[in-house]
Order: structure tokens, then sequence, then C-alpha cells
């Protein structure tokens, strides 16, 4: 018998429909606690985590930062850049370091994909993925999830689209598993150079169209567009991307029924998105900020927990 | 004057002459001196009893890094002569892209000496096309040549420039020597580190899309048949490819290609894991890739088998996968790999196996070997064609264990090297003296 | 057990009646029902999920459940009375204890327990007790209750 999520989180694609169930559940109730006059519980006291952040990231960093310190644990933020030493020789040398001085648990954010499984599969830490370069972004998916099941109740049976730039995007893959695995449908727009290859053989809808997508869709995913992916040259302009492909009032005013609008953050209004939508009725994009710090509770609470011999023997005594 | 040498009572394969049936091979002076079967030891001669086994040309490889000068830490000629001679090869050639890199004539005469210091497998200098391998001014081809070079290539990088890709194959005529390019298309490759499709995708890499290798296979195409040069493809990889390269042959342009034995037995699968072992340039591809590399090689579109042998310290690959460096060793398990996956599981009979490791690769770069004409410089090799062995990484030769085919059980292996009649390797076990 | 709840706090005026998850909850909400039967007020009631609480998390199993916790309102000054089903090592209480603190500061905090099974392995002692049971260790005493259980019942099960 193996914990309930196994050692490390490293992604979606890994996990079972029961697995993920489970974490959306436990996420329920650390919702509670951040409503509390003390928003602390003292499950993971005594526990410690590393922060290990090879990428900027202040969202992210700052929800499993809240997460950690709303169970009590002892943490510690590591800013590590990769630019002054070579990132591989950094990520070995890290991994034995933070081995020898006996922490619990490892937050990783990397620019290279398989970071996280590279770093879980050497030390004896939890390991959890706050992003590894395109690869995925689990917690993230997790709080989208649930975001959309608080609002639909739900998430079997409805279409959820991803728009935007899916050939970078940690997120959409993230998604893309844990939509799918729930039962939802998955689709996915944009132009076809923010695409990657072969994305359809993994059971999810392609539109070209922004107003295609939308006659679909129950929720709208919308993705962060990198502007530097224009002067790679995968768009001509952010001004063409926005009349293009850009999620507006007009075009959802259109839509058969009322879409939910959900972003991973930081928002580029005006590019991707129109303020107005970000701002509007349907927008579920705060409440996704407010999930993020639950779900990573549950996260970092199922990781700590659950040696099921234990609790075997634990039963037996007490009750 | 050395003792003379029997090999006696083996199966002794020579395709260039489409020889195929039990023989003796006597060796003297360093030659071949007679290939005959029921053949009588003449006095003082060292008898080999090589029942049971192959006889066969010592086995040529054309693609190989020895990283001396410049990373002598990771290989050296020495160590890379033996890791040679170990997997049955006489010759090897070694590419430029050394640090310094070899680029002129004392660069390629270093390589020689070190080479003749050894003692063990021949290896042939390739020099750089270009002076630094900056792909802008050419290399003095004369004088290389002049100092032992038997090709240029560019190779770990491809030749951007046409005009330069032209000027080398024009310029290489005058020497007879061919033009090894690394075929890939910079700009749809770059910052790729794995095959492009759905591995790649799932994975979150960059991929590195078949066209960039086609692009360019077609453009050296192009321009050997306008030059009348003979380009030599490096590392053939995708079926396209293939394609590309069997309808140039059928017009007659001169073109040469090798194949790697991972690129004819592993897929992008490989990565799966995020094992850096898998990563290599150009990247592993699909099960119809190999099919048609498999294919191929049969017909002979594809010329030879070349390991591409590319040794990196132990903790070069210790890295994320974008991290890691590109390239495996090879020398010591390419007739293993490739005897096991192609001839005992695949289409391909051992005479042709032996012809595209040995007699093929040695025409294609006009080297001394590859045969065991009377008269001919005696480079052989004696195969145990039926021993399993698994590969242990701690066991090779090579001063680098970059391998994946670690922990894998192969049938088939050198059991006897020579180079000019002198054994550079016996396997412990050999067939009795 | 209402009467004696009603007589421990001097009648419903700061009254609290707490619950631990899961069936410490049904028992107050009897509880809580009684006294307004029978005094015509109404009781608030909360419940408690002490799993955050606990000292043994490697324990809690490869499918820990965390129940809701629900606080009626400020706890500053009142009476809470913490309801459970059963009292064994006394650690579930004293989780309980640290998690209200978080909560508020009551005037007071009692206990009331429907089966006190002995074994206690901290200094907890209850205020109303339902019934005392002599249990060996090999031994479990289960509270069922109809709400969640079909039927009311006290078991004692032997063994494992």
């Amino acid at each position: 018998m193996t914990a309930a999520l196994g050692k490390d989180l490293v992604g979606l694609e890994r996990l079972s429909p029961d697995q993920i169930r489970l974490i959306l559940d436990t996420a329920e109730p650390f919702k509670e606690v951040s409503e509390r006059p003390i928003k602390k519980v003292p499950a993971l006291r005594g526990k410690t985590i590393v922060n290990l952040f090879f990428e900027a990231s202040t969202r992210t960093r700052i929800s499993f930062e809240f997460a950690e310190k709303r169970l009590s644990a002892d943490t510690v933020n590591v800013a590590a850049s990769g630019s002054a030493v070579q990132k591989g020789e950094t990520l070995v040398d890290t991994a034995r370091n933070l081995e020898a001085m006996r922490i619990d648990m490892v937050v990783i954010r990397h620019p290279s994909s398989g970071a996280a499984a590279f770093l879980g599969d050497r030390i004896r830490s939890n390991v959890v993925n706050a992003g590894d370069g395109k690869h995925e972004h689990p917690t993230q998916a997790l709080l989208d999830l649930l975001t959309i099941r608080d609002k639909h109740g739900k998430i079997a049976g409805l279409k959820v689209c991803l728009v935007g730039d899916v050939l970078h995007s940690r997120v959409a893959r993230s998604n893309i598993w844990g939509l799918s695995k729930l039962g939802a449908e998955v689709g996915v727009c944009g132009p076809d150079t923010l695409m990657p290859r072969g994305i359809e053989e993994l059971g999810v809808c392609r539109f070209r169209r922004i107003e295609e997508a939308i006659e679909w869709a129950d929720v709208l995913n919308v993705l962060r567009l990198q502007l530097e992916r224009m002067e790679m040259g995968f768009i001509p302009s952010v001004r063409e991307y926005y009349r293009v492909f850009g999620v507006t009032l007009e075009r959802l005013e259109k839509a058969p029924r009322p879409l939910t609008i959900m972003h991973p953050g930081p928002m580029n209004r005006g590019v991707e998105i129109d303020s107005r939508v970000a701002d509007g009725p349907h927008s579920v994009i705060l409440d996704q900020v407010t999930n993020g710090v639950a779900v990573r509770m549950a996260v970092l609470y199922l990781l700590a927990g659950g040696r099921p011999e234990l609790a075997d023997a634990a039963k037996r005594g007490a009750e | 004057m050395t003792r003379p040498l029997l090999l006696s009572g083996g199966r002794v394969i020579d395709p260039r002459r489409g020889f195929d049936q039990p023989a003796d091979v006597l060796i003297q002076d360093g030659k071949i001196a007679a290939v005959k079967a029921g053949l009588g030891a003449p006095d003082g001669a060292d008898v080999r009893d090589v029942r049971g086994h192959v006889v066969a040309p010592g086995l040529v490889d054309v693609h190989v890094h020895l990283r001396e000068p410049g990373n002598e830490d990771v290989e050296t000629i020495a160590t890379g002569a033996r890791a040679a001679a170990a997997g049955g090869f006489s010759a090897v050639c070694a590419m430029p892209n050394t640090d310094p890199v070899t680029d002129n004539q004392a660069a390629v005469g270093f390589i020689v000496r070190q080479s003749a210091r050894a003692g063990l497998t021949r290896v042939y200098p390739i020099g750089a096309i270009s002076v630094g391998q900056r792909g802008e001014r050419l290399s003095e081809f004369g004088e290389m040549v002049g100092a032992g070079a038997v090709a240029v290539s560019d190779d770990g990088r491809p030749v951007v420039s046409s005009h330069l890709m032209r000027t080398a194959l024009e310029y290489a005529r005058t020497f007879e020597i061919p033009v090894a390019d690394h075929c890939e298309e910079p700009t749809l490759a770059s910052g790729g580190v794995m095959h492009e499709g759905l591995v790649s995708t799932r994975l979150g890499l960059k991929g590195i899309p078949a066209a960039a290798e086609e692009i360019m296979v077609q453009r050296d195409i192009l321009l050997a048949e306008l030059t009348g040069g003979h380009v030599h493809l490096c590392h053939v990889s995708t079926r396209g490819s293939v394609e590309l390269i069997r309808r140039a042959k059928q017009q007659g342009i001169r073109v040469t290609a090798e194949v790697t034995p991972h690129h004819l037995t592993l897929t992008d699968q490989a990565c799966e894991t995020y094992d850096t072992h898998a990563k290599m340039s150009p990247p592993l591809r699909e099960a119809a890739d190999i099919a048609a590399l498999r294919q191929g090689l049969k017909e002979g579109v594809i010329d030879c088998v070349a390991s591409d042998h590319a040794p990196h310290a132990y903790d070069a690959k210790e890295a994320a996968f974008d991290d890691a460096p590109f390239g495996i060793i090879g020398l010591e398990t390419a007739f293993g790999v490739v005897h096991t996956e192609l001839v005992l599981n695949g289409g391909l009979t051992l005479p042709e196996l032996i012809a595209r490791m040995s007699s093929a690769p040695a025409a294609a770069f006009r080297l001394p070997g590859g045969t065991l004409q009377p008269g001919a410089v005696a480079d052989v090799v004696v195969l145990d064609t039926t021993t399993r062995w698994s590969v242990d990484p701690a066991t090779l030769r090579s001063k680098s264990r970059n391998t994946p085919f670690a922990g894998r059980t192969l049938t088939g292996r050198a059991a006897l090297t020579l180079v000019g009649g002198t054994i550079v390797h016996e396997l412990e076990a050999a067939p009795g003296r | 057990m209402a009467v004696e709840v009603l007589e421990l706090a001097h009648g419903t005026d700061r009254l609290v009646l707490i619950g631990i998850q899961r069936r410490g909850v049904e028992l107050a909400e009897r509880i809580a029902r009684l006294i307004e039967q029978d005094e015509g007020v109404v009781v608030p009631r909360g419940a408690l999920d002490i799993t955050l609480y606990r000292d043994d998390l490697e324990t809690v199993g490869p499918k820990p459940v965390i129940g809701e916790t629900r606080i009626p309102g400020d706890l500053g000054g009142k009476h809470v009375v913490i309801v459970d089903d059963v009292l064994y090592t006394g650690r579930t209480v004293r989780a309980a204890l640290d998690e209200l603190a978080d909560f508020g500061r009551p005037e007071r905090i009692s206990l009331c327990v429907l089966v006190d099974r002995g074994g206690r392995e901290l200094p907890i002692q209850p205020d109303v007790v339902g019934t005392k049971v002599k249990v060996g260790d090999g031994e479990r005493v289960d509270v069922l209750v109809e709400e969640l259980d079909g039927r009311d019942e006290v078991d004692l099960v032997s063994g494992k």
C-alpha cells in the first residue's frame, strides 16, 4: 500500500481520478481554515519546507508560503537564479545540500521540464512541483478544478476550453490531464503557432477560431500570453492577437450560454482578455487565487501524512 | 618479423567478395596471406581455433568523438581506441570538434601520432570543413589530407551556409574525400532537445521536427548533384531522409549515409522519464522511422552503421533534460545492439550487417581494410555471435559511462580484434589457444 | 445529560454546545434539541474537526477525511460544552481545547461524553458522563447514532 499521493506531486498525468478527487475534497475544509480569526492549524508543526524557486514567481510562491504557514510548517525561501551558475549543476548540488539538511519537503519551480521529477528521484523528502518548464503545474490545475467544481457543482460533462499559448504552457498540460481524468471535455483554442504537435492525440478538441470555442464551451480558461513570444515570432503583434483571439465582451455576448471565465494570472489586460470580462460577473479569477491556498494546503497535508501502517496501528488503539 | 597467425575453422564472411563459408585465414607480415579451407599452419604459427565463430574484416566506424585534445577527462585517443578494439573495430574516424578544433595539419598530425602511440585500433582524423567549425572560411583540406585526414566535417554543427557547403564539396573533389554533414536546419531545431511529436508535447520539451533534418539532407543532395562532390550524411534519423537518399542514389548522385545503432533501435519514448541518456542529436524518432531506417540499411540506401560515440563526463548527464549534453557512447555496444535487434530479431542477414559495418564504410571513406582479400591489410575481427552478455557500464573500456543500453542483454560481441595482424583485443573467454 | 449540562452552565444564557466530529456533533445536536423542548431556548451549537490538531499526523492514514468545523459566533465570555461520544486517551479533547483556543477565549470550557471507557493518557476528566464502562485493552467501544448509523447503540467490540 502506498500513501495517498505517493512521495511527490510531480504532475496530474501520474495521478488517478480518485487521487485528484481526494485532493479537491481535502481542500474543502482548508478553505474554512483561511476564514478563521486565527488562520492557522498545527497540522505540519515541526515540518521544514523549502520553497526552491529557480524562476521568478510571485503569486505561486506567496500562495505556497501562505499554505505552509497556515499549516504551521517552518519555511525557507530559496531563490536561485539560473543565470550565474549552470542550471543543471545547481540542481544536483542543491538537491544534495537539501538532503543533507534533513528537510521534509521541497516545493520546486524550475525552468526545465522534468526538474521536479529529477529532484524527487534523488532525495527522500517530498517534492511538490510548482511548475517545471513547459511540463506541468499541478497545483494550478487543481485549483482550477476546484474553482470549476465550486461554480458548476461538477466537473464531469462540462466543456472547458483552454485559450491561447498552449505550446509553452505547463498550466495547459496539467489542466488537460486533470479535466479529462475527471470526465470533462477539453478544448484548446489558439493559432497553430502556439499549439504543440499531436495535441489532438491527447483527446482534446481543437479550435482555430475563438468564436467557435466560445460557442462550444461552458468554461474558458484564458492562458497568459508571454509577451516575449511575439519577439520570437510566434505571433505578429499583440494588437492582432487581441483582435483575432482576444476574449472580449462582444464575443462573449454572442455565446449561447453564460461562460465561466478563468485565468491563471498574471493577466495581460487587453492582450488575451478584455478587462470588462476579467472583472465581469462570470469571472472566477479571484476565486482561483483563494482556492490556490486551500489546494496547496491539501497537497502539503496529504503528502506529509498518510503512513498507512501507522494509521492501522493507531486505529487499533485509539477511539 | 612477427609470428604468422592462423585463424582456424571459423565461418569466414567477406562481403566485398561475396565470400561466406567455413575456411581458415592465414595472416603473415600484417597482411592476409590466404583464405581457404584446410590451410596448414606454417612453422611456428600461432594457431587459433575459431570454430563456431565468425571471421570477418575488422569493423570500421566512420563517426566517433574521442575528445582529445581538449576533454581528455572524458575520453582520449588511447581509451577511445581501446573501446573501439573491444567493440570489434579495427578503424575509426575521429570527428574534429575537439578543443581546439582539428582544422589544420598540425592538429591532424597530432591525432595520427596519438593513434600510432596507442597502437590499437587505427584512428583516422577527420578535418574540419571550416576554420574553427565557425561555418565561415574553408580549412586547408590539402594540408590536412597530407597529414592524414580522410574526410572533412563540421559535425556537431550543421554547415549552415549553402555557399560554404557548395565550395567544400567542390574543393574536396581535388583530394577525393567525402564531405560529411550533420544535417540540421538550425532555425527549426533551435532550442530543441528531442523529437517533435506526441511525447515531446506530453513532456513539455521543445521538439526538433523531422523536417529540420530533411531540409538539409535535400539541400546537401542538391549541392552534391550540382558539384559532383561526394557528400556523406551523418546519422540519418528520419523516414523522410531515407526516401530522399533513395531517390538521390537512383539518380546517381554521389551520396553516402550512415545510421547509428540507437536510431535503429530506440524511439522518442526512451525520453519518457526524462532520462538524459536518451538525449541525442539528431533525436530519437518514432517507430515508423526505425522501420524505414532498417529497410534503408538492408537495401544499402544507407551505406553503413556508425556509432556516433560521444562520451560525456558522468555528472554532465546528471542534470535536467534541457541542461544535459547531447550524445551517448556506443563503440562497445554497436555490434551487439545491431546484431541482436536487426539480425536475430529483424530482417538483416549477418553478411549484410558485416558489410554495413566493415566493407561499406571503408569504401565510403576510401580506407584500407574492409576485406579479407589475400594481400589486403590484416584488419580482422573474430565475432562470437552466440554468447549473451549484459551491458555493465562499469566494465566498459571507454572513459565515459553514458549509455542508454545499460543492463541490456545482447547477443554477439568481438572475441578477437586484429589491426595489421596484431591482436589489439581479446575477450577473456576467447576461443582457445 | 441535557439537565446536567444545564445545571453545569447555570442556564442557557451563555451556553454553546460544540460537538466533535463526527458522532459528537450528533450528540450535541440532540442535547440542544432536548434543551430547546424543555426550556424553549435555541442553544447555539457548533462542530469541531480536530484532525488538523492531532499530534500524530503520520498515523492519519492514506485517506484522511477532514470534517467540517463550524463555530457559532464569537466564543468570548461563553460557556462552551464540548460534546463527544467516547472518552478514552484524552488526546482528542486535548486537540479540541487547542483548536478552540484559536477561535477565541471562552469564559469556561466543560466536557460532556456519552461513554467514559477509562484509559486516559492525559489529565483530562469529563464534567458530564452518560455512562462509565470498564473496557479491556484489546476492546473498542463503538457508539452508533441513528443519524449516521441508522440505529442508536453502544457496542463493546472485542479484538481488533
